[in-house]
């Protein structure tokens, strides 16, 4: 319906997050500026503290930026968007202990206003989807981290919404959940042609799973390079991190990082600043 | 069936011992105000079961539930929306301390002057003793919401209605039964002496009657059945209590 849904779905412009006044101020966001097309997998890498979570409460409507502007679908984002689902880093403190897992699931579908038939209904198809049929009436905490974090999954799509925003979702399960999970939000994308923003910290996850991998520098945060993933879509844990350009690609991801830690790769030794960083620092060796 | 045995006699071996003490004492002594436990079962029925469970003993924890109701609701809302307010906050929060610091008996005749020596004064008197204990820990139990958990409700969108059932009730829960616990023993005593100063039915006001009148036994079965009333009403808040934070316990066991 607007022309500007074509060009991006989601447009960053400009965007600036300050923490704090005065002498105790943290810019945490420098400058992002980026956009993203509907249906695509987008990851977001950067190191911890680099301002992937601030971004993202500001992407969501939790945050206010200090300046720029997020566009979802030609509005600007100013409150929490209904078509965005977010999952939130702290997974496991974000369900509601004193509800089952199908009553949390449940709830955002209350908020919409769905009948009780299509809640019931979706909820068991959510569950269904991250494979977790059996576990609608014990509670959360009752359950795994793994599983914990399905649930938070399953309300995220039980949502249905056009975007979906998930931070560092697996950074604190154990290898092989991570896999499993990974694998089930890349066949939940494809079955359900969502947009997905993913923030990670993991260059090997951000490779298997992003059509697109935007680096982010520690912070004050910005973009410092984009990376096309260009791998099958059809992905699978071992075929597709074996292949070669999976190599290629993460070695460019891990370059770019290592580099905006100022840290030769070769040695993983810090490297005096004034040969790495250029803009004015040649000041500070002389 | 060991086990049951170990069950009654660590229950009621310390009872029975001061029973029997207190008759040997008692029927030993001449002293008339400490009637044996047997004078008093034998005035019991006849003081407490004739009548006196619609006229005075309904009546009394009528009251006692309208005051508790009233300052439940009062307490939880006011305490929801302070809590949920950081300048209202700062603003009450030292008032509140202070009026839960006031004894609350010494309201009684303050109360009187303003609300008269009906129904209504005695559960207004009930209603300000239990409200305190009730709003300071609902304050608390909102403060301490978890932000994850708030800005959970607030992506998805939650209506104002939906966040405060659903999520602000229920994570306060574990504070404000605390809370109510306390205020339930509070009411108990606000319940009978508002009824000692001003009233024409009523537990208090027959144990006042009775001391009037010499009736040491029938006083004494009065002391005893407000123990007991006591003693069934925290058992009725415990299942209550249990059944509102099952998910509680588990999760707290789940933690460890
Ligand atoms: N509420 C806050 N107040 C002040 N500083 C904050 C706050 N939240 C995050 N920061 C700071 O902003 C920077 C980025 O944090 P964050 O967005 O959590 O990074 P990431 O998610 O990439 O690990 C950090 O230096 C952090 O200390
Ligand atoms: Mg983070």
């Amino acid at each position: 319906m607007n022309q500007t849904h074509d060009d991006g779905i989601l447009k960053v412009r400009g965007l600036r997050k300050v923490y704090g006044e005065g002498s105790k101020a943290v810019e945490a966001i420098g400058h992002l500026e980026f956009t993203i097309r509907a249906g695509e997998f987008v990851c977001i890498v950067g190191p911890s503290g680099a301002g992937k979570t601030t971004f993202l409460r500001c992407l969501s409507g939790l945050l206010k930026p200090t300046e720029g502007t997020v566009i979802l679908e030609g509005r600007e984002v100013t409150e929490p968007p209904a078509d965005m689902a977010v999952v939130l880093q702290e997974y496991s403190r974000s369900l509601y202990p004193w509800m089952t897992v199908a009553a949390n699931i449940e709830l955002p579908l209350k908020a919409v206003g769905l009948t009780k038939t299509k809640r019931k209904k979706r909820v068991t198809e959510a569950l269904h989807s991250v494979g977790l049929s059996d576990s609608g009436k014990s509670y959360p905490w009752q359950l795994s981290g793994g599983m914990q974090q399905r649930v938070a999954i399953a309300r995220a799509i039980a949502y249905r919404p056009r975007v979906l925003v998930m931070d560092e979702p697996f950074a604190a399960v154990d290898a092989q959940t991570r896999a499993d999970l990974e694998d089930l939000i890349r066949n939940l994308r494809s079955e359900l042609g969502i947009t997905v923003l993913f923030v990670t910290h993991d260059i090997d996850e951000s490779v298997y799973l992003g059509e697109r991998v935007l680096i982010l520098s520690s912070a004050p945060t910005c973009v410092l390079k984009e990376v096309k993933t260009n791998l099958p879509a059809e992905r699978s844990q071992l075929i597709t991190r074996a292949l070669p350009e999976f190599a290629s690609l993460r070695t460019e991801v891990y370059e770019t990082i290592q580099y905006a830690k100022g840290v030769n790769y070769y040695t993983a030794q810090p490297q005096p600043e004034n040969e790495n960083r250029d803009e004015g620092r040649d000041k500070v060796a002389t | 069936m060991k086990r049951l045995g170990a069950w009654a006699f660590f229950t009621f071996a310390v009872p029975v011992v001061l029973i029997i003490a207190w008759t040997i004492a008692s029927e030993t002594s001449d002293t008339i105000y400490f009637p044996s436990p047997i004078a008093i079962l034998a005035v019991f029925p006849d003081t407490w079961f004739s009548g006196a469970i619609s006229g005075d003993i309904f009546p009394s924890l009528s009251r006692l539930a309208a005051g508790f109701g009233l300052a439940l609701i009062a307490g939880v809302g006011v305490g929801t929306l302070v809590g949920m307010l950081k300048p209202l906050r700062l603003l009450l929060e030292p008032i509140f301390e202070l009026f839960r610091a006031v004894p609350p008996p010494v309201l009684v005749p303050i109360i009187m002057l303003v609300a008269g020596i009906g129904d209504g004064m005695k559960i207004a008197v009930i209603a300000f003793g239990c409200v305190w204990p009730i709003l300071i820990n609902t304050v608390a139990g909102v403060r301490g919401i978890d932000e994850v958990q708030l800005d959970t409700a607030a992506s998805y969108r939650f209506s104002g209605r939906l966040r405060f059932v659903s999520v602000i009730l229920p994570a306060a829960t574990p504070q404000i039964v605390a809370g109510a616990r306390q205020s339930l023993a509070i009411g108990i005593i606000m319940m009978v002496i508002s009824e000692m100063f001003a009233a024409t039915n009523g537990l208090g006001f027959n144990i006042i009657q009775f001391q009037r009148l010499f009736l040491i036994p029938e006083m004494w079965s009065g002391i005893i059945l407000l123990g007991l009333l006591g003693v069934g009403l925290n058992a009725v808040f415990k299942i209550i209590e249990n059944r509102l934070l099952t998910w509680h316990v588990g999760l707290h066991a789940a933690e460890k």
